[in-house]
């Protein structure tokens, strides 16, 4: 069977951003509990990579939880920059502390702020002023339906 | 609970290597705020005024502003406060960047460091891990290099990190603070290479909580979009290639000659050129969009930041092109070294030299171009070499330690430090206020909300005075309108410019905000070649709400003014016990070429009565009891200097 998968997408340019870690901010101030609340962007599920003697900035989004970290390791060279082998990696990963709850150790995932969501983009994208981040129009995708696996209940 | 405040100081007692963390009372943050103000509180009450500045009981002091880690955006300049060797008095500097947010994320408010290392250390802030750590292995290293290493060091690429470079480690009074592409200049660099401190480093996870979270948020959120937008607001001189207000009304050389009409179409084209081949990227600060300072990679050189009027200040002082100030800031830079005042340091030996005062036996070996002279003496004023060593302590100092007429040459200080070079023609009063009274020590750090010059219609003045949201009342708005000519204006009108003016700075230094959106963006504009006036982010205004809806101290814009007031006659108090009076309140003799002398100490009378202070310049019994700085006034009385 089939069913309508929506994908939201934040488009990230490296090459616009300042490295203000405005987005850092906002983030994790929007995800916590009561909103707003508090401001911690090692909470944020949008960091930004930064090596500034390098002129590298790279913003990257929080993505899967892996139990393990990478056997083969690379580095990567992008019109004679180099960028280390974490660099453009989303992984909430044994390796670093990158996405994962400070107190807890709980990995974090970014959403683009949940549903519904917030009006005028996700908010790392409505406070980067220098369209570094840029939310892409939605798109959708026909996917397979999920199969729900019947429970089976005994009777007692 | 506490809000917008960690209410944690970290205390370092560097002589006998101890950390403590220490809570503090939250009534100073009622009385203070934060930044600047708390820690001139902390001067007053714990280093005596006969310590000198490099004594172990100096206290050096990084403070974050109260707004820091918050979402204000644009909160983000730590204050690093001492006693200076240079002119033994209160010693002022702020650095932008992410030092003061990390730290509040850490968990502290403030650094409070005595003592003095048994050899060369390092800070290292891990949230609650906080460890003194042997950074014998690092000196001499530059500043962006200390970095580099001690990130390697520590396996951790997202520390930050305030280092000297070995223009530090040596007690140069020109060394600077440098933290990312942030510098803290003014005369703390020698005091932390006193303390044989090379770098504070810093890593927080924690959070920040706020008072009034979704009023807050929303504001700031307006706010991040209302300063993209904004062209009143940033600094200007990063973003426009035309530099004509520099270049034609500054000092050139050792603050000598203004060359009027030197901007011209080819040399903003060659300017421009050089700006585009070694700008690689334009950064900002912590939570700001503006877009103020330039990652320049120039051949030779380690890649560095620059920013303001920086950019201008070596090759002004060595009558060469941009590309100069380029090749020696990438030296410069990883030394530690405030480039405001060392370009000046050294325009003055060379005048020196070609005068014949100092000669080749002082400097065996010196280039005959002046790029070459640049370079030698910044090598020789770094390691205090030969001539570098009397270099190393000021133009004031060295002047009179090398004599023969040297003092003569040293025109451009006030209070024994080198201001800003320019020269102009008619004395300027609200200028000479500033100058003579600011105890930042920089007209940088004390002008900023009234407009420079006044617009020449009386149709231009009511389009500006209505829309002028920063203005603190409507007297302001009144003289605004009335005032034609720059120098002619009444006492009272330059007395109330030059304490709002202050006053602004003041406010910001305490809770960390950057200038630029606010206490110095104000003042330009009414000419074609500098950007729009009169509209800073923050002003008078909303500058309560906003601190009430972080830290919940409820605030209203006369409670803010006297936290102002407070701090700054706290900051004249420190100066006043260390010795300090009207005598010492001059600015250079030929910063303008016509002057009135009668005039000038009328002035300064009305300003001191203004602002509650005896003809001394000493804050009045009434004035610091009325700012419930009783303990002043007393301590002041015992000391003979108030009497009753």
């Amino acid at each position: 069977m089939k069913t309508i998968k929506t994908i939201k997408t934040i488009k990230i340019d490296p090459d616009k951003c300042t490295g203000c870690r405005a987005c850092e901010m906002a983030c994790s101030a929007f995800h916590a509990n009561p909103k707003y609340s508090i401001v911690n962007p090692t909470k944020s599920r949008i960091r930004v990579f930064w090596d500034e003697l390098n002129d590298v900035y790279v913003p990257i989004l929080a993505g899967e939880y892996t139990e393990t970290e990478c056997n083969a390791r690379y580095r990567m060279t992008i019109n004679g920059k180099e960028y280390g082998e974490c660099s453009f990696c989303r992984a909430s990963c044994p390796s670093r502390d990158l996405f994962k709850e400070p107190d807890s150790g709980v990995a974090l995932k970014c959403d683009a702020c949940g549903e519904p969501m917030p009006e005028g983009g996700p908010i790392c994208v409505q406070w980067c002023q220098h369209d570094a981040l840029t939310y892409a129009p939605e798109r959708t995708e026909e996917v397979e339906a999920v199969e729900e696996e019947e429970e089976e209940v005994e009777e007692l | 609970m506490r809000y917008g405040e960690t209410g944690v100081s970290l205390e370092i007692d560097l002589s006998r290597g101890s950390v403590e963390k220490v809570e503090t009372d939250p009534k100073l943050a009622e009385l203070h705020l934060g930044g600047q103000g708390s820690a001139a509180k902390i001067l007053w009450d714990r280093v005596s005024p006969e310590v000198e500045p490099f004594s172990p009981d100096n206290l050096l002091i990084f403070s974050t502003g109260l707004l820091h880690a918050t979402p204000v955006p644009g909160a983000n300049r730590t204050a690093v406060n001492t006693f200076s060797p240079q002119t033994n008095l209160f010693a002022h500097s702020m650095m932008g960047g992410f030092f003061g947010p990390e730290l509040k994320y850490a968990g502290y408010d403030k650094i409070v460091i005595r003592g003095q290392a048994p050899d060369l250390v390092y800070l290292w802030i891990n949230n609650d891990k906080v460890e003194i750590r042997d950074a014998t292995h690092l000196r001499g290293q530059g500043c962006q290099k200390t970095a580099t290493l001690i990130r390697e060091e520590l396996k951790n690429d997202k520390v930050q990190m305030a280092a000297i470079g070995p223009a530090g480690e040596n007690r140069v009074y020109m060394a600077s603070i440098d933290h990312s592409s942030a510098s803290a200049a003014r005369m703390v660099g020698p005091v932390m290479g006193d303390k044989r401190l090379k770098a504070i480093v810093v890593r927080g996870t924690k959070d920040l909580n706020i008072a009034r979270p979704t009023e807050l948020f929303e504001i700031c959120q307006r706010l991040i979009k209302e300063i993209n937008d904004s062209p009143y607001v940033g600094d200007w001189m990063a973003a426009d290639d035309n530099d004509s207000f520099h270049h034609d009304n500054f000092a050139w050389g050792n603050a000598r000659t203004r060359r009027k009409g030197y901007w011209n179409e080819e040399i903003e084209k060659k300017f421009t050129a050089i700006r585009q081949t070694y700008m690689e990227r334009i950064t900002g600060c912590y939570n700001c969009p503006k877009k103020c300072h330039h990652l320049i990679s120039y051949p030779g050189r380690q890649r560095y930041f620059f920013k303001c009027y920086a950019k201008d200040t070596y090759h002004m002082a060595a009558f060469q092109e941009l590309d100069f100030s380029y090749d020696i800031l990438g030296v410069t830079q990883e030394y530690g070294l405030d480039s405001y005042s060392t370009p000046q340091v050294i325009a003055f030996a060379i005048e020196l030299y070609e005068a014949g005062i100092l000669t080749d036996k002082d400097m065996p070996g010196f280039p005959s171009d002046v790029r070459g002279r640049f370079f030698y003496l910044v090598e020789k004023i770094v390691h205090r070499e030969g001539i570098g060593d009397i270099l190393a302590n000021g133009v004031y100092w060295a002047a009179r330690q090398i004599g023969k007429g040297a003092e003569k040459y040293d025109h451009n200080t006030t209070k024994k430090f080198e201001q800003i070079p320019i020269k102009l023609g008619k004395l300027n009063p609200p200028y000479f206020l500033m100058i003579a009274t600011g105890e930042k020590m920089a007209i940088t750090q004390i002008e900023g909300s009234f407009p420079q010059s006044p617009l020449p219609t009386r149709e231009e003045r009511e389009k500006f005075v209505n829309g002028w949201v920063a203005a603190p009342n409507e007297k302001f708005k009144q003289w605004f309108l009335e005032w034609e000519k720059r120098d002619q204006l009444p006492n009272e009108m330059t007395c109330a410019i030059t304490e709002w003016n202050e006053m602004m700075h003041y406010l910001d230094d305490s809770i960390g905000l950057c200038g630029f959106l606010s206490s110095f963006r104000g003042q330009f504009g009414g000419r074609p070649d500098l950007p729009p006036a009169g509209k800073p982010t923050y002003h008078i205004h909303n500058i309560p709400h906003i601190i009430s809806l972080a830290t919940g101290i409820e605030l209203d814009e006369a409670k803010l003014w006297e936290i102002g007031q407070r701090n700054r006659n706290l900051v004249r108090a420190l100066n006043i016990r260390r010795g300090m009076r009207r005598k010492d309140e001059a600015p250079p003799a030929d910063h303008w070429a016509v002057r009135d002398h009668e005039f000038e100490q009328k002035l300064l009378d009305d300003y001191y009565a203004y602002r509650g202070w005896n003809k001394e310049g000493i804050p009045t019994r009434e004035t610091l009891d009325k700012l419930g700085l009783t303990y002043v006034s007393e301590d002041f009385e015992r000391r003979g200097i108030l009497t009753s």
